[in-house]
């Protein structure tokens, strides 16, 4: 049993412990989709819901698997509700609103692989939170996750006005941006406990 | 699963077995040139051990993943084709955690979560999509291999200079000097992003450098 208090793990997964600059969870979208703001933000969101239901989803399994004593299934039945769950809003995303849709779509699909989602799920299974804490866990994490999306977001949409060598433009620059930012984050260390 | 996957890149096909083993190592290394699976290559490359560990857990999750999915290509539905790769990859990803664990618990512990985490590899299911969908047993095997090692080469290469910046050590023993004050930040996640970053800037140099010989 973990008794962690709930705003220190809402403030622990939101900042200290950033799920992309930390814990180098879910870099793909990361760098693939921060190149605009606005996306960039319905992206956060978008992850930010899946992990909600995503940390509910295997919070239920967890407590199955303890059940029948399967620790080995583990992995495969969190990876397949979660891909399923994807699907499903993916679906819902479509009938309730083209826009989003047209914007979000090739990334949905990726969502599923993206380690956040399943780094949140082992992650809560590893340090044995409760219902509550897994929650909070989850609206920290999807708020880490926006955060540090959308300050990239507005970096890169900056840095469209300067000057960068061409050898280093892409991928190398975004990746030294994201150092940086990493850097600053470890300023909140020693916050929440 | 939408059809349109724009995202997995889809790379030339070549003919000879060998070139499918090859082009994984440099021409499209999934890591430099790709920028694939980049969540376990930041996260554990900070020290050489862990990052040989992690790249040789993926080249056989890779490997054994390519080989079946390619034998399977007939058999599998194409509607639920993603879900069956991932319970595929979800399967052997499993089996090498409890390897690890059964080799050494340190080791197991300091890669942590993730070893799990190499079923969303990205560049896993982007091979099997990509390619061992449909190819032939025996290339796909070789593009695992080729793709796996290419991984694990620039794992080792990253981890190399990290921990030789980072602690003054190779394979934890000491190798530089006293004197030589260590790198602290190397070691911290910030460390990651700043070695890859510069990696990449030195192989677009090399690339420029290759296609305008001036």
């Amino acid at each position: 049993m973990n008794e962690e208090n709930l705003w220190s793990i809402f403030i622990n997964a939101c900042l200290v412990n950033n799920f992309v600059l930390a814990y180098f969870l879910g870099i793909c979208p990361f760098m693939g989709v921060s190149g605009k703001f606005s996306t960039a933000l319905r992206m956060g969101l978008a992850v930010s819901c899946v992990m909600l239901v995503a940390s509910v989803c295997s919070y239920g399994i967890q407590q199955v698997l303890v059940f029948l004593d399967a620790p080995y299934l583990q992995l495969i039945s969190t990876i397949i509700v979660i891909a399923s769950t994807v699907q499903l809003i993916e679906m819902l995303i479509k009938k309730y609103n083209q826009a989003l849709y047209r914007t979000l779509g090739i990334f949905l699909p990726l969502i599923t692989t993206n380690c956040a989602i399943l780094g949140l799920a082992i992650f809560q299974a590893n340090r044995e939170y409760q219902f509550t804490q897994s929650v909070f866990f989850a609206l920290g994490a999807g708020a880490g996750f926006t955060l540090a999306l959308i300050l990239m977001a507005g970096i890169r949409e900056k840095l469209r006005f300067a000057t960068i060598p061409e050898i280093s433009q892409g991928t190398a620059v975004n990746l030294i941006i994201a150092g940086i930012l990493s850097l600053g984050f470890m300023g909140f260390a020693g916050l929440g406990g | 699963m939408s059809s349109d996957n724009h995202v997995i890149p889809i790379i030339e096909e070549t003919d000879s077995h060998s070139e499918e083993f090859l082009k994984g190592l440099w021409k499209s290394n999934p890591v430099f040139v790709q920028v694939l699976g980049m969540c376990p290559v930041l996260a554990v490359s900070n020290s050489v051990i862990n990052a040989l560990a992690m790249g040789l857990a993926t080249l056989f999750v890779l490997l054994m993943s390519n080989v079946l999915v390619s034998s399977l290509r007939f058999v599998i539905p194409r509607q639920i084709r993603i879900a069956c790769y991932i319970a595929i990859i979800a399967t052997f990803v499993t089996s090498v955690d409890y390897i690890i664990q059964a080799i050494s618990l340190e080791l197991h512990q300091a890669l942590g979560a993730f070893i799990s985490l190499i079923v969303v590899n990205c560049l896993i299911l982007g091979r099997a999509e990509a390619f061992a969908s449909k190819q032939t047993v025996s290339k796909s095997f070789m593009d695992g291999l080729g793709m796996g090692l290419g991984f694990t080469l620039a794992l080792v290469c990253l981890g190399t200079v990290r921990e030789l910046l980072g602690n003054g050590s190779l394979f934890g023993t000491s190798v530089l000097p006293e004197q030589f004050e260590p790198w602290v930040i190397m070691l911290l996640p910030s460390g990651g992003f700043f070695t890859l970053g510069v990696m990449l800037i030195f192989i677009n140099m090399l690339q420029k450098k290759k296609t305008e010989p001036s």
